[in-house]
This record gives structure tokens, sequence and C-alpha cells, in this order.
């Protein structure tokens, strides 16, 4: 079948894609968007995820067929993604994504398959200097949850932030180094209003 | 060629000085926070395959026949191999034995073991094809312990063994066995006003490293093959993947691609040899990537443990002599059990002083899953068993368990049970001191939010099972010694090779080594190093492929003492090459060429005084320095097989924890608050990562404390619950805030002074956990994980 929606604001249409693969099969093997990982490919550890219509999921458990029409985002669009939201009136984050906005959001200027050129997102920035990459397996997960967190909530409480990433197993670090990322990005956010 | 984000160079201008000793970032982090490093399974080539392993479905059986032809009859499959298909007489691999089958020959030895593999044009019909692949499995009886590996009359695992250990162990079905005796520990013992016994278990634990095993295989043109993979050690794999395949050595030429983790569980081939067959056989690439259900299957796992442990102590407190009987189950293949034998043995006392011990450590051959190199490394199966012994003779004494440790610690000078002198500093009690002195998490800290119970602090967490009924709070310590490094013998070098150029009328290092970059930082550091040596802010760090020479494995936390030393040393040859070519130039100059002591720093030749002599890029010019050079630390030497007597480690690593938990008494929940961990590192060449390692290795003793554990069904042999939905592994809302503190006394024998540091806090985690469970439980607990049956009774 073929499968048309937009990732990182850049309309894609996949060919030939079997009913059964995944929507994280078709990123990483048909779109040349490795960046979304497969480490269990069954819901479990939260590598894989991306945004869907604005909303976090594992893209392993959506199937290809199920984002006809819709809206992805995946780690290589974070830091468009991030600049265009604070450029959009929101530097805090926390004015939240509706489906609308989300769907109305496009990629500009830089290469949207590979993110290349693009600034990094604040919470890009804070996983780095914080030292919570470290295999970086998990890292592009962890990116597209904290972010959305952010989103939300500006300035998550250190249970906030272990509620929110939850769903994403670090092997690495001991998590210790990405509460401080988390914390990191909130607090540099805070200082930009 | 086309394959996707082939590992490419990394150059990082730093802004700052950036040498050894700051916590300067990774030079691959952007890469990792925008999607774009390639990780083993990101490889692609645009006309490649996808390659599928059909594993056992039993334990331990006779295969009568193999039928492949339904499965090679499938459109879109390319190739269907079994053991007949494998092109030499070679048909074993492994690190030490070579008693690995590539694919099952005869039959099969342990569940998921590798029987057929299949290429085909898409991953799933591959999987379908080598569903369709009919195998007559004859049962076997199974060996899954001691008792039954041991018997007089026992089916033996591995029939006709001629390995080198044969000699000397009591059955054939036992692997290797060590035994240590020194002093007179029946003598000793006379001496003791009490004696604890304990028997414990340890389960086996996964190493679990989220990027799957995975690569690319690429057929090329003077018939060898060129292989992108995960690994912790290229050069060892090629050593073990040429005589399969057939060729020699320099036509497979690998290239180390994105590592997701590693932990050991990379140490042992997985899907390198089959790829590689399935590329040479069909001539087109082939990639392979497991899923987390097979990945259970792909890699070796922590050895499972029976322990026997007896200590001694007078009433004032001293050790009088400890007797231990360690049995590790190291499952259908060797892999790395001699060695993990070794280390669990001669570090079997802890960093204690015991002078009269009797020890015995042995590895078995079984139908169980195979076990090998999982961080710490033998080591952690000691520490939980002698840790919670120190807590019994504690409590039997009526002394305070720190004050006990303390009072029994290893120094600078203790002599191991090999008799090898611990000869750098051993600050055992001021690690446990450090870690007592630490302030305590407030009481009841679910109620800090205020008056309404946060369930998110409690055991239980948001399953909303308690509000604080029920639940107690408990304390416990435990400190570990690890060696560092291959031990017995070993020959445990490493290559760098280091060029120095002006490059855009600056001054660049190139530093290229084999070391695989598992996520640890080696990158970091190696450029830190070469700033400090070669006082360049430029660094680029080539790929580790097999073009340079071997850096050992990334493993038994000795790579930045090794590969860090052989870059170290590299650079200094360079900088003398360098130091030559400015004498030539300019010597005539000025006295200092001749007479100072000279370093490079800032991009240029200065006295130790400080005094400027001349720039880099005036020196080099367009002259190259370019040097690939081994380095080796001081030798070891084997433990002796009936004495265990040898100077047989390298460096030892020390580190202590003290666990604060709570535990809902009803429900048999345990929540972790606080895990402090003391650590001396020796130097901290980056003190951003080396925190990151130990918080990294402190979680995962935490884990095997509370959860991780394979479970293997003892009538079958089968795996039960290989998925992340049933191994579980810790969430950030079961990891508690882990306060690090690092100590640096330098180890005069090492690069810098540094230690190794990444094993370390695996040990202690464990135990320290497990002490705080019983000191709020008041239950004896001897086995790890602690399910909560074990904590109700149930």
């Amino acid at each position: 079948m073929r499968v048309n929606f937009t990732v990182n604001g850049r309309k894609q249409e996949a060919d030939d894609v079997w009913e059964g693969e995944s929507l994280l099969y078709v990123l990483r093997e048909r779109m040349g968007l490795p960046g979304s990982k497969n480490a269990c490919e069954q819901g479990e550890c939260g590598s894989c995820t991306v945004r869907l219509d604005g909303v976090p999921v594992c893209s392993c458990l959506v199937a290809a067929g199920q984002v006809e029409g819709r809206e992805v985002v995946t780690v290589e669009g974070l830091a468009d993604f991030a600049q265009q939201r604070s450029a959009s009136g929101c530097a805090t984050g926390a004015c939240g994504t509706t489906l609308q906005d989300a769907r109305q959001w496009s990629a500009q200027g830089t290469d949207s398959q590979t993110g290349e050129g693009a600034e990094l997102s604040p919470i890009q920035q804070a996983f780095i200097d914080a030292g919570a990459v470290q295999c970086g397996f998990c890292t592009p997960g962890l990116l597209v949850a904290a972010d959305e967190l952010l989103e939300r909530n500006a300035e998550p409480s250190d249970a906030d932030i272990r509620e929110a990433l939850s769903g994403n197993l670090c092997r690495c670090t001991g998590y210790e180094k990405i509460l401080d990322a988390v914390r990191l990005a909130a607090a540099r956010q805070e200082e930009t209003v | 060629m086309a394959t996707t984000g082939t590992p490419t160079n990394i150059t990082q201008g730093s802004k700052t000085k950036g040498g050894i000793g700051e916590s300067t970032l990774r030079p691959d982090g952007t890469l990792k926070v925008t999607g774009e490093f390639a990780y083993s399974s990101d490889m692609w080539h645009e006309d490649m395959l996808w390659g599928h392993t059909l594993r056992s479905t039993v334990a331990h059986a006779e295969i009568r026949s193999i039928d492949v032809s339904e499965a090679l009859a499938m459109s879109g499959v390319y190739a269907v191999l079994t053991y007949d298909d494998l092109p030499t007489e070679v048909k074993n691999y492994g690190l030490e034995i070579q008693d690995t089958p590539v694919l099952a020959h005869g039959k099969v030895r342990h569940h998921g073991e590798p029987v057929a593999i299949v290429a085909a044009d898409h991953p799933e019909t591959a999987r379908r094809a080598a569903a369709k692949i009919k195998i007559d499995y004859a049962e076997l009886p199974l060996i899954t312990d001691e008792a039954s590996a041991t018997a007089p009359d026992a089916i033996l695992v591995h029939e006709n063994r001629d390995d080198h250990h044969i000699g000397h162990v009591p059955h054939p079905n036992i692997v290797h066995r060590q035994p240590i005796v020194r002093g007179d520990a029946d003598e000793a013992a006379k001496r003791a006003d009490v004696i604890v016994k304990g028997e414990y278990t340890f389960g086996m634990q996964d190493q679990a490293f989220l990027g799957p095993e995975s690569g690319l295989a690429v057929p090329s043109e003077d018939g060898g093959v060129e292989l992108y993979v995960a690994t912790q050690w290229l050069h060892s794999d090629l050593r073990q993947i040429a005589p399969v395949l057939g060729l020699p050595e320099e036509k497979v030429r690998m290239t180390l691609s994105g590592v997701g983790g590693a932990f050991g569980g990379r140490e042992d081939l997985s899907m390198q040899i089959h790829a590689c067959l399935l590329a040479l056989r069909t001539g087109k690439p082939v990639k392979i990537v497991y899923n987390r259900f097979e990945s259970f299957f792909g890699h070796v796992h922590r050895h499972p443990a029976k322990l026997y442990y007896e200590h001694g102590a007078t009433k004032d407190g001293k050790l009088t002599h400890m007797k231990c009987k360690i049995v590790l189950d190291g499952g259908a293949y060797a892999s790395a059990s001699p060695a993990v034998v070794g280390n669990a043995s001669s570090l079997s006392v802890g960093p204690y002083v015991i002078e009269d011990v009797d020890i015995e450590a042995i590895a078995l051959y079984s139908n169980n899953p195979p076990c090998g190199a999982m961080r710490g490394f033998g080591a952690v199966q000691a520490c939980f068993a002698y840790e919670a012994q120190m807590d019994k003779l504690a409590a039997k004494l009526d002394m305070d368990p720190v004050e006990f440790r303390q009072l029994n610690a290893m120094e600078q000078g203790t002599l191991l049970p090999t008799g090898q002198p611990v000869d750098s500093p051993a600050p055992v009690a001021e690690l446990l001191r450090r870690v007592k002195t630490r302030p305590l998490p407030p009481e009841q800290q679910w109620l800090a939010a205020g008056e309404q119970a946060d369930v998110r602090a409690l055991p239980g967490g948001l399953s909303n099972t308690t509000h604080g009924e029920g639940v107690v709070r408990g304390v416990g310590y435990a400190v570990g010694i690890k060696n560092v490094g291959f031990s017995e013998g070993f020959d445990d070098y490493s290559t760098a090779r280091v060029r120095m150029e002006v490059v855009g009328g600056e001054p660049v290092a190139t530093v290229h080594t084999a070391m695989a970059e598992v996520g640890q930082g080696g990158v970091t550091v190696h450029a830190q190093i070469a700033r400090t040596e070669l006082g360049v802010t430029q660094v680029t760090i080539q790929p580790a492929d097999t073009q340079v020479g071997s850096a050992g494995s990334t493993s038994a936390s000795r790579q930045t003492y090794v590969t860090g030393g052989a870059v170290k040393n590299t650079c200094e040859n360079v900088r003398e090459k360098v130091l030559e070519i400015g004498r030539r130039k300019f010597g005539s100059y000025h006295p200092a060429w001749a007479t100072a002591e000279l370093l490079l720093e800032g991009g240029k030749v200065v006295t130790d005084g400080g005094e400027v002599l001349a720039d880099l890029v005036d020196v080099l010019e367009d002259e190259a320095v370019d040097l690939e050079l081994e380095w080796r630390h001081r030798p070891t030497e084997a433990f002796d097989l009936r004495t265990g007597q040898g100077n047989g480690h390298v460096q030892y690593s020390f580190a202590a924890h003290r666990a604060v938990v709570e535990v809902d008494t009803e429900l048999g929940l345990v929540k972790v608050v606080e895990l402090a961990v003391a650590q001396d590192v020796g130097k901290a060449l980056n003190p951003l990562s080396v925190v990151g390692q130990i918080q990294g290795g402190t979680t995962q003793g935490l884990g095997v404390a509370v959860m991780e554990e394979i479970i293997v069904d003892p009538k079958t042999a089968k795996v039960r619950n290989p998925s992340f939905t049933d191994y579980l592994i810790p969430t950030i809302l079961d990891t508690p805030t882990i306060p690090v503190d690092v100590l640096e006394l330098a180890d005069d024998h090492a690069p810098y002074g540094l230690r190794g540091i990444g094993e370390a806090p695996t040990l202690s985690s464990t135990p320290a956990v497990l002490a705080a469970i019983r000191n709020a439980t008041g239950l004896e607990l001897n086995r790890t994980p602690v399910r909560p049956e074990h904590l109700t009774g149930t």
C-alpha cells in the first residue's frame, strides 16, 4: 500500500508498504530517518518515541497505515519544531500543542531529513551539557518525551519528570544526568522569558 | 559506498583547553541528540537483503534432520544456510575455547541456539521463511545444575573435550576450576569466637543494552567482506570470524558502527559470522538486526551462582578465616567462564584482611543459556555473598556493620588470597566512612510535598497501593573490590596511531585506535589526552576499525587505562619527533632547545619555565608526524592451578554504597529511596563521565537486587521471560537519587594515576540494597533479586 503523511514538516509518500509494517520501520527503512531507535519494538522502552499529531507515541506500536494524512515529528525534526514553537510566541514552551497547532507546524530553512544546519533545541543542548548522553540509544526517544513534557509543564518537579519519562528505558546513565538535563533545559527556558 | 551514516571522523574544536581533568563534552553528543549518529542497526545499503536466524525451540536434543526446501522455495528468499553449508573445516568459534558452533550440528545444547540462517528481501519474508524450516529433534536429558552436571553417569554437554582445562577439572561438565589455599583455614577457625555460614543464590542477570545486536556485511570485489558492526573488540571478532569464513584476516575488514551499550554482552559473537556467510553466499549486502526477543538469546548473560560461605571472627571483631565454594553456571558454551572463575575465586574474600582461606570456584557446562561477561565479571556474585556474611558477623558480635568492615578493611600492602600485594591505595575504610557520614534523606519523604502523601514516592508508586501504612525504612552498606584489566597473564595490550600536522593553519592531532566506543566515553578521553600531551585544541578521532592494531576489549574497566595509556604513550613519542624537527629547524636560535625540558602547550613549544620557543605551525610546516605504537601495562601471571597463588591482577578499583530503602511489608514492594556511593577513581580524567559511569553501574546493581532475572524453567531449561515486558530493568521511577563522592588517590603504576571505574559500582550496589531490605524487614534474604513473595512469605 501507499502511505502519505508528513514527517518533520515535509510531505512524504511511502510505496509498497506491507500492511504489517510499523511506523518505526517506515521511518527507519523507507524514509531514511533512523533517529527513532529500534530497541525493543514492543512498546516497552520508549526509544522509538515520536509525536503523532503532537502526541508522544511509541512508533513501533503504530501501524504504518494509521499515519495516513497525519503529522509526525521525529528527533531529526525536534530542533526545528522547538524553534518554531518558540518563534510562535511560546518561548516558555508552556502553552501546549493543540492538534490543530501540530497540524499547522512545518519545518523551515533546514534539511528536515537530518536536522543538519539546525540549532539544537534547548533539551538537546541540555542533554549534551549535563552528560545525559552515553551510548545514546535511548536519547532520541527521551528527547521527544522530555520536550513534550517541557511544552506542557515549564517547571516540572522531579516527580513530574520521573513520571513523564517512566516509559523510556536507559541502561547506561542511571537517569540522574537525564534528570539534570531536563532541569537544565527548564531553567534555561525560564531565563529566556 | 551507499551505506548510510558510515561512521565518520569526529572532529571536536574545543573552546576550552579541554585537557585531562576537565569535564569536556562528548564529541559524538551532537550526532546522538539529532538522530544522525549511525548505530549498527541503522546501516543500510541500497540493494541489501535481510538476514534472520532460526533458533532451537528445545534446550537439549539431537538433530535428526533439517529440511529447508520449503523455505528456499519462497519468493524473495535468496539463501537458507545450515551447518552443512559452512565453507571450511572450521565450524566452531569461541573467546577462549572454540566450542560454539556457528550453526548447530548434531545436537543443540540450549534453548535459542542458532540452527539455520535465511537471507531475504524483506525482514518479514526472512522470518516467515525461517518458520518454514522443518527440524526433527530427539530430546536428550537435561543438565541444569551442579548435581546433574557432576553425577558420575551424567551425559556430557560437550563430548570429546580437548581444551586445556580438561586436565585439571574433576568432571568434563566443569569448564574450569580454581582453588585458592592460603594459610590454614581449619586451624584458624579454632581461634574464632563466632562462625557464620551462609548459602547464597545469585540470579541470571542480562546486560539488556538497548541497541540490539545488528550489523551489515558487504561482500567485496576481492572475495572478502566488509562488516559494519557493534562489538566490544573488533580484533577479537576478526580472529574468530576469518577462520570460519575460510578467509585470511586481511580480507575481513571490520568497522565499528555505533554501539548502543554493551556491558560485556558484546564480547562474544552474535550475528557477525551469520551476516558474512549470507553476504558471501548471495553476493549481496546483508543486514541482520535482532529484535528484543532474539537479543535475549543473542548474547551471553551474567553467570547465575550458588555461593557457600563460612567466616569466623574473634569477639573483638577480627576476621579469622574464610572458606567458600562458588558454583557458577556457565550454560552450554564456555564463553568467558574460565576467566570469570579466576575473578570469582581471587576476589572472593573481598576488600578484607583474611590470612587463612580455603576457596574453590567452578563453572559448569549445562543446558542453560550460555553465560559469560557482564559488568563486574565474577566479582559481583562474590560481593553479594561476602557482604551478606559481614552483616551476619557484625550482628552476631553486636557490632556496627560499618565499623566491623572498617576494622577488617584491606589497606595498601594487604595480600590478596592469591598472595599478591595490593600495591596502590586501597581506601576501603575511608570509602565506607564517606557514605556513612552523609546525611540521611528525610524520613517519610512521600510527605515532604505536604500533608497529602505523594504516592509517586512510595513503594508501588502510581499503582497507588499504599499511602504509607505498612511502610518501613532500612539502611544498608556494602563495599567491594574489582580487578581492572585482563588478568592471569593475558597479554592485555593496546595500540594507538597518532598523527600531527598543520591543517588550515592550525596544528591538528588525529587519533586512530580500534577501541570500541560503547557509550563509556573513550572518544572524549582520547581527545583530552591528545590535547594535554600535544598542546593542540583540534583533535580528530577516527572511526575504530581493523586498519589499525588491536585496542583490546572495551571491558574489564580497562579501556581508559590501556588504550588511554596507548594514546598517551604514542602522543609522547609524537611529541619527541615534533621536538626533533623543532631542534633541527630552530635549535641554533635558543639554547633552551637543547637544555630545557620542553612541552607542547597552546599550539606552541614552551620550556618548563613557560618560555615560548616556537609555534607548532612553524615547526611542522608541511611535515606530518605519524606513529602507530603498541603499549602494555605491567605483566601479570597465571594463578597456580592447585594453590591459586600468583600475581594475577593489574590494578584494583574500590566502591562503597549506602542504600536507603522503604518496604511495603504488606505487598512486598520495595522503593529504593537513595543509593549513595563513594569510589576511588585514582584520577578523574573527565569528572562528568566518571560520575555518569558510577551512577549507571550503581543502577545495574540496583536492578539485580530487586527485579532483574532471566528465569529459566528448571524442567525444560527454556527461557521464560525474553522481553522487556517480563525481564524488568529499572526505569527512572525505580531509580533513586545517586549522590556520588569521588576520591582521587593516584595509582602510581597507571597513566595519570587513573583507575578503571566502570565495574566497581556494580558490585556493592546490590548487597547494599539487600542489606537495607534486611534491615527494614528483619528477613534473612539469601537470594537476589528479591521478589515480593520473598518479603511477604507467600
